[in-house]
């Protein structure tokens, strides 16, 4: 099948079988290798990505559904030297030990600060990375970081 | 996954003559649960019937004591609405946010999954499921494990919610997975109390020796002594049935003593 | 030197750029043109005769390239997976290891086990030829319960009882009498629940073969590549050493899940020569589950004798442990020289005596996890201290007091076998009781009270030996392999500085500390030091990352390359000044003539050493790079004080942790921030195995902990912010005072929660995971649940 996607401002047209993931467009048709994937049930939150303005597991996406779909991923956010707050959050409070959870970290964390209708908390915070599974940090540093970001957002 | 044939229909009809044409068909709304599945290889349909281009199958809206709310509406959505609070309550404590931002109420309920949320609310809200074939009553919807009252190739279009006077959800949830070990619905209208549970039995029920028990005193002290009848229960490594039925209680208690 | 960026200050980590960017580079990213996919067919039984297996379906179907099995692979003469640790049963014989083939030949033995290999020119046309296998297994029934395993239906044909060593350590006779003298006797019954790691990262392995120079390239999730590569060159026979080549890129956590050699990356190289192109696998998370080695996994009975004034007389453990259905890489050695060796604690318990017997069972193997054997050990003396207070109705905290070793005791022999080097417990502790305001403890449980729910409080007051390990004395004890590590600092031309260690990071942060360290050595700006790891072609041999190693001894590695530098530094500048060598100081990234205004910058003598105009080329090769191999002359010794409070709704079971206190001694810090970070993951592990995961098995060995729809993983609303300092006492054997941070957090936390937990409920003990239901039912009975 034929999709229409733009992903971090691009626009690509692509011919992917039916049964494709979106993280597959973005890792196998893209060469986007900051989305990861870590797990087959759609739990640990490695691959989200931001459809259309909004966080999503792009593991549980199929293709056919991104179809006219804009796709913003780690890789569109910032750049080393011009890094969204989120991740100079990130950065500033050691939210990150081995980095593989960390790309759909920050993209949940920007997706939740921005649909806050006020100042999150960190029960708020925690509550809302219930999506996203990090083994390295026990999560506190990301909580800080997020709470931190907010403030700059 | 296996291959399948994706199909973004734009008209009911459509969707469901593709239903009927394929070898075996599935519908698919959210994907939260079906995506899962075919990752794992543990479904193998001819084709996928993507919903979301269906007109009218999104959003909320109030006419008079009723809300009406589309099937293909996001969990997101519901629990970003005032309409009934304790359903937008309900709706928030889905899966995670990015489950809330792609799961329906449609696909939830269609499913059937005994630790879903939506059900509890199903069965305890004064509810119609609209379809594409006509109306369900909510109370009629779910018939066992996975099974609903839904026929070869019916789709839910909306869900019809009578506002309660006042209405509570407590959930219980599973440590891993997050879905209902229990979830109670606790719901007034008039002087009928009823009382939704899911995630205990093979499918959504209403318990109604709690019910009568509330109806005679709405307190949370009346549900002492109820007995939950475990027989039928779910039991896993994380809730035996005899917990579940425990849960019963107090989570029902907890909903009424919101309610208080 | 104390800047921004040396030893002591929480520098931000170099690593970060990427990884906030999505640009890190893991094994999944990593592809080659023209490349494979590999899947396995696993098996579905705990235990089965694989009495033959059908190929030609598989090998039909669309877009499959090959289909390898066991026999295969036997009949190339892939060796079987060894264990690197021998370790010798009370009588003297040598444990017995089952015959290990990385693709089953004829036997199954547990859930997951692989038992054969199909590439595809997809990942689906392999997965659609896996399911195209058509084998024909007998079933036989599975020994899943370790309690019983010994009495049970033999699994392998050359293990006898099941039994893989029965191993003791410590005086029997000794320990025996001082029960004898106890005025009273704690005792407890634990069973130490299995965990599976799950890394986030799942493991994955890209293969490749070039036919030109007969060379393999393997690149796979590993924290040892130089261990891989061994094992692949030396056991299973892909190529020597020199033709084989081993690269971890950025690898996505480990805890110890990644340090062994597994079936899936043996087969993929392998197939890689077979097919002459490359293969490649990635677990999926379901695979990892079945198939990673999994942690823990004890049935312990343990006792504590105690003198009428609290004093510790003696200590006696009897351990059943689990090895799983095969021998991991060093699965031997947890249950016993991480695990025996700890049972002193902090404590000057005279005499100890610990018999573990190692057992096989048809679930997936047991080895190292964060922490390895050290949590085990913590678990049983923490909670039989906490046990005897309450018994003997004496504060924890004061009973633990009166046994402390005392700093005047260092260093310190304990009866079973380790020479603490240095410590300070008592200040550890009171340190945490501060921070934990146990002076309030009583308000608050009251005041939960009030509020219907119960409150109890724990203490942990662990010790590890980490930074492994004297080469020597591992060795001597059974290890097959040295444990020293290797630096090399490579001074670039211009002054800048490569370091390459042999150590790994996959999320330690070595690029950032090593340069740290190198930056306060050697005076050059931190940016222009750059930390190379995991990659066999670039690194010497060495060992890897584990066991809270990489900084104690991998870093002491590279002090002492940089003392080459200096040390050579000298000699240049001394030409260059016309002074003699002892009188150049270093200092600040100068060489200055004492008492002279003479001075060279390091930048200046470095390009000197490679522009060797005014150079002493007669006694001095030119050039200014140098390596060290470091082998630690003891283990180091970091230890702690935990203290956790928790609340229980009595209603439900559920237990919140109100507050987590961890006061940690890991001698020298060079990047606070870096060390706290590993504490708080190390926490919530420790805190996830005593109230959220476990590795179940039903009676027929199927796995029902298999997906994180079942197995519970902390996550973020399960976890307080953590209370974490640390006290300092400097590791006396290693230049730079450090002990090791790594493993910490995972195994002093376990036995302080449950350590609160049970002084909520007011039971003696309640097993792990003490999830709601397991709460509930205690409180129910009243006892254990």
């Amino acid at each position: 099948m034929e999709i229409k996607v733009k992903v971090n401002g691009t626009a690509h047209s692509l011919d992917v079988p039916d049964n494709t993931l979106l993280v597959d467009v973005l890792r196998e048709r893209l060469g986007l290798t900051g989305t990861h994937v870590g797990c087959d049930t759609s739990q640990c939150g490695a691959c989200v990505v931001h459809l259309d303005g909004t966080a999503v597991k792009s593991c549980t996406v199929l293709a056919g559904q991104a179809d006219g779909a804009e796709v913003t991923t780690i890789e569109g956010i910032g750049r080393p030297d011009d890094l969204h707050p989120m991740q100079a959050a990130f950065r500033e409070n050691h939210a990150l030990q081995c980095g593989f959870c960390t790309p759909g970290m920050i993209m949940s964390a920007i997706d939740m600060v921005q649909k806050s209708d006020g100042r999150l908390d960190e029960a708020a915070v925690r509550d809302g990375l219930e999506g996203n599974l990090c083994r390295c940090t026990g999560y506190h540093n990301i909580v800080k970081a997020v709470l931190a970001a907010q403030d700059r957002m | 996954m296996y291959q399948f044939n994706y199909h973004k229909p734009s008209t009911l009809t459509e969707a469901t003559s593709r239903m009927v044409e394929a070898e075996e068909g599935a519908y698919l709304s959210g994907g939260m649960t079906l995506i899962p599945t075919l990752k794992q290889r543990l479904a193998a349909p001819s084709d996928v019937i993507d919903l979301s281009g269906l007109p009218g199958m999104s959003g909320i809206s109030i006419d008079g004591d009723i809300v009406s709310i589309g099937a293909m509406t996001r969990h997101a959505e519901v629990a970003a609405s005032d309409a009934i609070p304790a359903l937008a309550e309900l709706a928030g404590g889905i899966g995670d946010a990015h489950v809330r931002n792609r799961g329906t109420l449609g696909g939830s309920i269609a499913n059937s999954d005994p630790a879903a949320d939506y059900p509890a609310a199903i069965v305890a809200l004064d509810s119609t499921v609209r379809t594409s074939i006509g109306p369900i009553a909510g109370g009629d919807f779910f018939t066992g494990l996975f099974e609903t009252a839904l026929r070869e190739g019916e789709i839910v279009t909306s869900v019809d919610f009578r506002i309660p006077d006042a209405a509570a959800y407590e959930k219980f949830p599973n440590p891993a997975s997050r879905y209902a070990v229990v979830g109670v619905m606790v719901a007034r209208c008039g002087d009928a109390v009823c009382v939704g549970v899911t995630g205990a039995g093979p499918y959504a029920f209403r318990a109604t020796a709690l019910e009568e028990a509330l109806a005679a005193d709405f307190s949370p002290g009346a549900v002492d002594g109820v007995a939950v009848d475990s027989s039928d229960f779910n039991a896993d490594i994380h809730a035996s049935a005899e917990y579940r039925a425990h849960l019963v209680g107090v989570l029902t208690k907890r909903a009424v003593a919101r309610l208080g | 030197m104390a800047t921004e960026t040396g030893i002591g200050a929480s520098v931000k980590r170099k690593e970060d750029a990427r990884f906030i960017t999505g640009a890190g580079r893991y094994t999944d990213d990593v592809g080659q043109h023209g490349q494979t996919y590999a899947v396995f067919a696993r098996s579905p039984y705990a235990r089965a005769r694989l009495n033959g297996l059908d190929t030609s379906a598989a090998l039909a179907t669309d877009g499959v390239v090959a289909v390898f099995t066991g026999a295969d692979l036997q009949a190339s003469e892939v060796g079987d997976l060894p264990c690197g640790w021998m370790v010798k049963s009370k009588d003297g014989s040598d444990m017995v290891q089952p015959p290990h083939p990385p693709l089953a030949v004829s036997s199954v033995n547990y859930v997951g086990e692989p038992y054969a290999v199909v590439i595809g020119e997809t990942l689906d046309a392999a997965k659609n030829g896996a399911e195209a296998l058509d084998p024909d297994f007998e079933e036989l029934e599975a020994v899943v319960d370790l309690a019983t395993a010994a009495g049970a239906d033999q699994i392998h044909e050359s293990v006898p009882n099941n039994q893989c060593y029965d191993w003791e350590l410590g005086d029997k006779a000794a320990t025996d009498a001082a029960f004898a003298q106890a005025h009273h006797v704690a005792s407890i019954d634990i069973v130490n629940n299995r965990l599976i790691p799950n890394a986030i990262e799942p493991r994955a392995a890209l293969g490749e073969y070039d036919e030109a120079s007969g060379t393999y390239t393997l690149h796979t999730t590993s924290q040892n590549p130089h261990l891989e590569r061994l094992v692949l060159a030396a056991f299973v026979n892909i190529a020597p050493e020199a033709r084989l080549r081993v690269i971890s890129p950025d690898v996505g956590g480990g805890f110890g899940s990644k340090i062994f050699v597994y079936a899936e990356e043996t087969a993929v190289i392998w197939a890689a020569g077979q097919l002459r192109r490359p293969v490649k696998w990635r677990a999926e998370r379901s695979e990892s589950f079945l198939a990673d080695a999994h942690g823990r996994d004890h049935v312990t009975h343990a006792e504590l004798a105690v003198a009428q004034d609290g004093r510790f007389l003696g200590l006696r453990v009897q351990n059943k442990a689990n090895m799983g259905a095969y021998l991991s890489t060093f699965a031997s050695s947890v249950p016993t020289y991480l695990y025996g060796t700890l049972m002193a604690g902090q404590y000057k318990t005279p005499a100890i005596y610990v018999e573990v017997q190692s057992l096989f069972t048809n679930t997936a193997p047991v080895d190292a996890y964060r922490g390895a054997g050290r949590p085990e050990a913590t678990y049983i003396v923490e909670r039989l201290v906490e046990t005897a207070a309450r018994e003997m109705g004496i504060d924890p905290a004061e009973l633990r007091r009166r046994n402390f070793i005392q700093p005047a005791d260092f260093p310190y022999e304990t009866p079973v076998a380790l020479t603490y080097d240095t410590g300070d417990y008592e200040a550890s502790l009171n340190r945490a009781l501060d921070h934990a305001d146990y002076a309030g403890f009583q308000a608050r449980r009251e005041a939960s009270e009030q509020a219907g729910k119960k409150r109890g409080i724990g203490f942990s007051c662990y010790i590890e030996a980490c930074g492994l390990a004297p080469s020597q004395v591992a060795i001597s004890l059974g290890a097959g392999v040295g444990l020293f590590e290797v630096g090399e600092v490579r001074v670039d031309v211009t002054g800048s500085v490569t370091v390459v260690t042999g150590s790994h990071s996959h999320g330690q942060s070595h690029e950032t500390t090593f340069a740290q360290i190198i930056s306060d050595k050697l005076g050059v700006p931190f940016e222009n030091v750059t930390v190379l790891h995991g990659d066999t072609g670039r690194s010497d041999y060495a060992l890897g990352t584990y066991g809270s190693r990489s900084l104690a001894v991998g870093g002491s590695a590279i002090i002492k390359a940089t003392d080459k530098i200096i040390a050579k530094g000298k000699k240049i500048a001394a030409h260059m000044l016309e002074a003699n060598e002892d009188q150049v100081e270093f200092e600040d990234g100068s060489f200055n003539v004492a008492d002279s205004n003479q001075s060279l910058t390091f930048g200046e003598v470095a390009f000197s050493a490679y522009v060797p105009a005014n150079y002493p080329l007669e006694d001095l090769e030119p050039g200014l790079s140098e390596k060290a191999f470091y082998d630690p002359p003891n283990f180091t010794y970091p230890a702690g004080a935990h203290i956790c409070e928790v609340e229980v709704d009595p209603d439900t079971g559920v237990v919140t942790i109100e507050k987590f206190v961890a006061v940690d001694d890991f001698g020298h810090v060079i990047n606070p921030m870096i060390v706290e970070g590993q504490v708080h993951g190390g926490l919530a592990q420790g805190i996830g195995q005593a109230l959220l995961e476990h590795g179940v098995y039903d009676d027929t060995g199927q796995l029902l902990s298999g997906s994180y729809m079942d197995y519970t993983m902390p996550r973020a609303d399960d976890l307080p912010s953590f209370t974490v300092d640390t006290t300092v006492t400097p590791c006396t054997h290693n230049p730079l005072g450090v002990k090791g941070c790594g493993e910490a957090g995972a195994i002093g936390s376990t036995a302080a929660v449950m350590n609160a937990v049970t002084d909520a409920l007011g039971v003696k003990d309640v097993p792990m995971p003490a999830t709601s239901e397991t709460v509930w039912r205690a409180l129910r009975n009243g006892g254990n649940g």
